[in-house]
């Protein structure tokens, strides 16, 4: 079980690496739905007996991160027919560089951090790196699109850094926490289709009309 | 059963609006919104004369600071349903379901976070607050609005994902010591058992991730955007409630960090974010020529004055929990007359709008008033609340702090009344008639401009005793 936790948290770690560094917009939700996946087998891997909380836990995160959220988003890029993020802030090698550089620097940050003496010791510098490439996503894609699927992975970080709680943590706490990234994800999912049909584009950085 | 209630009515309430087919079309359940509003504060109420025990094994609870704010959003709400009223006669939203149900979901999660003992509750009623008001600023589906909402959402939804992860900090700073992990009454118990290192980094996210939804200046640039191109009394309505939850989380892990003894960490943290949103404040202020983002500028410097009290300490935190009832009030107000002006003008900005007190003689006059109180002049509330927070300045020996404020305020009033007057006074444009004012326009702004008023001279006994009591459990004192 142990071994098996650290490759899935090392799976995680390159879903995030490849969202960074591809173009289509489907291939990266494709990485997204696999993430959620290796996301909702971790409670079940990382808790000592199988637990009832563990296998909800684990079967909600699947429900909502690898299936409904995915297909929603991409339902948006089929009805918004775009393809491609041209042209990011930050080109995809530079992405890639900044990437090695935030896993780097999460390792180094879990290690000075006090942690609790958790069984898995690759959790938190996994978590940490996956919220700094998910902020990487979201600051760099010009794509409003993009930069919903890099709120996901930002949340997908905290999520893995809540792992270290799920005993703490009760279960229905974590529904709520699982609504609400899923009605978040909804609406702004509709914000995008109609900035889609107004602009006739997802470009984010053509929304400059308001400003002092 | 009445926390429960107050909780889950408007929420049924909601899903019913969304769900049953018997709501579909542009028609808004203006009976239903009345019923739940007025209900609402009626349990509300209740719990100022009779206390209720903790529900949910101790998750839900009304104690001092969460009974203010509650009271706060629900006299807000009420005020919002009967100007509702007369804004429907003169505009319709595209979905009478949207508008309803945003309404009465939104009134729901600040219900949670009012309530909420445990703070990965809090979390979930913060986030469920800042999407149930997403779609209410998107009301009029235009560019400018689906501008404003994108930027809204992203910039708030970061925010509150950073105060998730502060959440999960605090409940390690909690591993190993005794209580429910993230139940409040544990957590100060057992304050100073809590480890240090952890708790300090709570804190750090937990006051950015909820100081974004305050929008306490640099995480503010959502605001001016949100405030202005939404429906004013959605405006309103955020800047009253909304932000006032938002400031509860902040004072929510505050009490924690002042019962661990970790005030000289945290304190000048708070002061920091506090001058410098004033200061952002002033700048952006000055020259504005639209009103709605005069007011969110406005929110800005009044929230920084929120935790800038906090960070003072001693009557700072009375100060800070006075100031968000007047400024709750006050904003609620302010915003409701601005929209009575766009709904007569089509505008909220200087260009073509003057001589307004000839025209709109009763909103007009209000927004004169409002532009005093929310400034901070005698007699209204907010004078005496900045008052304090002043002398809590002193007291703690930052005379330099005093003179800052002092100085910015008056910028601002500068600011403000250069913007304000110039739309109110003078000739109107020629050929403008006018414009009967609906009671159910003015009468709401009439209301919040009364009690203001009020709590400038006179503060009831049981507020004054359950802001002492906030106060207290903030690390501060009663004056």
């Amino acid at each position: 079980m142990h071994n098996a936790a650290r490759l899935v948290l090392l799976l995680i770690v390159l879903s995030d690496l490849a969202v960074l560094g591809t173009t289509r917009l489907t291939s990266c939700i494709r990485g997204l739905a696999a993430q959620g996946v290796l996301l909702g087998l971790l409670p079940l891997l990382l808790a000592p007996q199988l637990s009832v909380h563990a296998v909800s836990l684990g079967l909600g995160t699947v429900a909502v991160k690898a299936v409904v959220l995915p297909w929603f988003l991409a339902r948006a890029i089929r009805e918004a027919a775009v393809r491609r993020e041209i042209e990011p802030l930050v080109g995809f090698i530079g992405s890639q560089l900044l990437g090695a550089l935030a896993i780097a620097l999460a390792f180094a940050i879990a290690s000075r951090l006090p942690l609790p003496p958790t069984q898995q010791s690759l959790l938190v510098p996994v978590s940490l790196a996956t919220l700094m490439i998910g902020f990487l996503v979201l600051t760099t894609r010009r794509k409003a699109l993009m930069q919903v699927v890099g709120y996901l992975i930002l949340e997908n970080g905290i999520y893995l850094f809540g792992l270290t709680h799920t005993e703490s943590v009760p279960f229905l706490i974590e529904l709520g926490v699982l609504l609400d990234v899923f009605v978040g994800v909804f609406i702004m999912g509709i914000v995008v289709f109609h900035i889609n049909r107004e602009f006739d584009s997802l470009d984010s950085t053509r929304l400059t009309e308001l400003s002092d | 059963m009445r926390l429960l209630a107050i909780c889950a009515l408007p929420l049924l309430a909601a899903l019913a609006v969304l769900g049953l087919p018997v709501f579909r079309g542009r028609r808004v359940p203006v009976g239903l919104l009345a019923v739940i509003a007025l209900t609402h504060l009626f349990l509300v109420a209740t719990l100022w004369a009779v206390p209720e025990p903790a529900a949910l094994g101790g998750w839900i609870a009304a104690d001092p600071l969460g009974l203010t704010v509650l009271t706060l959003t629900s006299v807000l709400f009420l005020v919002t349903v009967t100007y509702t009223v007369g804004y429907l006669r003169r505009e319709k939203p595209r979905s009478g379901r949207v508008f309803a149900g945003g309404l009465l979901a939104f009134l729901s999660a600040a219900s949670v976070v009012s309530l909420a003992q445990h703070l990965a509750m809090l979390w979930v009623g913060m986030e469920a607050t800042t999407l149930s008001v997403a779609p209410l600023v998107f009301l009029r589906r235009d560019r400018r609005s689906l501008e404003a909402t994108w930027k809204y959402l992203v910039i708030s939804s970061v925010g509150i994902a950073l105060a998730l992860l502060g959440t999960f900090f605090l409940a390690s700073a909690q591993v190993d010591v005794p209580g429910r992990p993230l139940v409040l009454p544990d957590l100060l118990e057992h304050a100073r058992e809590l480890h240090p290192a952890w708790l300090r980094v709570a804190f750090l996210f937990l006051l950015v991730g909820f100081g974004t939804k305050m929008g306490l200046a640099p995480m503010h640039t959502w605001k001016p955007d949100t405030y202005a191109e939404a429906p004013s009394l959605v405006s309103g309505l955020m800047a009253g409630a909304l932000t006032s939850c938002a400031f509860l989380g902040v004072a929510r892990v505050t009490e924690v960090v002042m019962a661990a003894g970790l005030g000289s960490f945290a304190q000048p943290v708070l002061i920091g974010f506090g001058l410098f949103s004033l200061a952002v404040a002033a700048v952006f202020i000055i020259g504005q020529s639209d009103v709605k983002r005069l007011l969110a500028y406005s929110s800005v410097e009044h929230m920084g004055l929120l935790v800038l009290g906090l960070g003072l300490g001693g009557v700072g935190a009375y100060g800070s929990m006075l100031h968000l009832v007047n400024n709750g009030l006050s904003k609620g107000w302010v915003f409701l007359v601005t929209g009575n002006i766009v709904l007569a003008t089509g505008s909220a900005t200087a260009a073509g709008n003057r001589g307004l007190i000839r025209t709109l003689p009763v909103s007009a006059a209000l927004l004169v008033l409002g532009l005093f109180a929310v400034t901070g002049s005698p007699p209204f509330g907010l004078f005496m609340s900045e008052f304090t927070i002043l002398r809590a300045a002193i007291n703690a020996g930052h005379p330099w702090i005093a003179a800052a404020i002092l100085l910015m305020l008056a910028i601002i009033f500068v600011g403000m009344a250069a913007l304000v007057l110039g739309m109110a006074l003078g000739e109107p444009e020629p050929g403008t008639a006018p414009v009967r004012e609906s009671p159910w326009l003015v009468a709401g702004p009439m209301g919040l401009a009364a009690a203001v008023l009020m709590l400038g001279v006179y503060i009831p006994g049981p507020l004054h005793d359950v802001l002492a009591r906030a106060a207290t459990a903030l690390g501060g004192t009663a004056p």
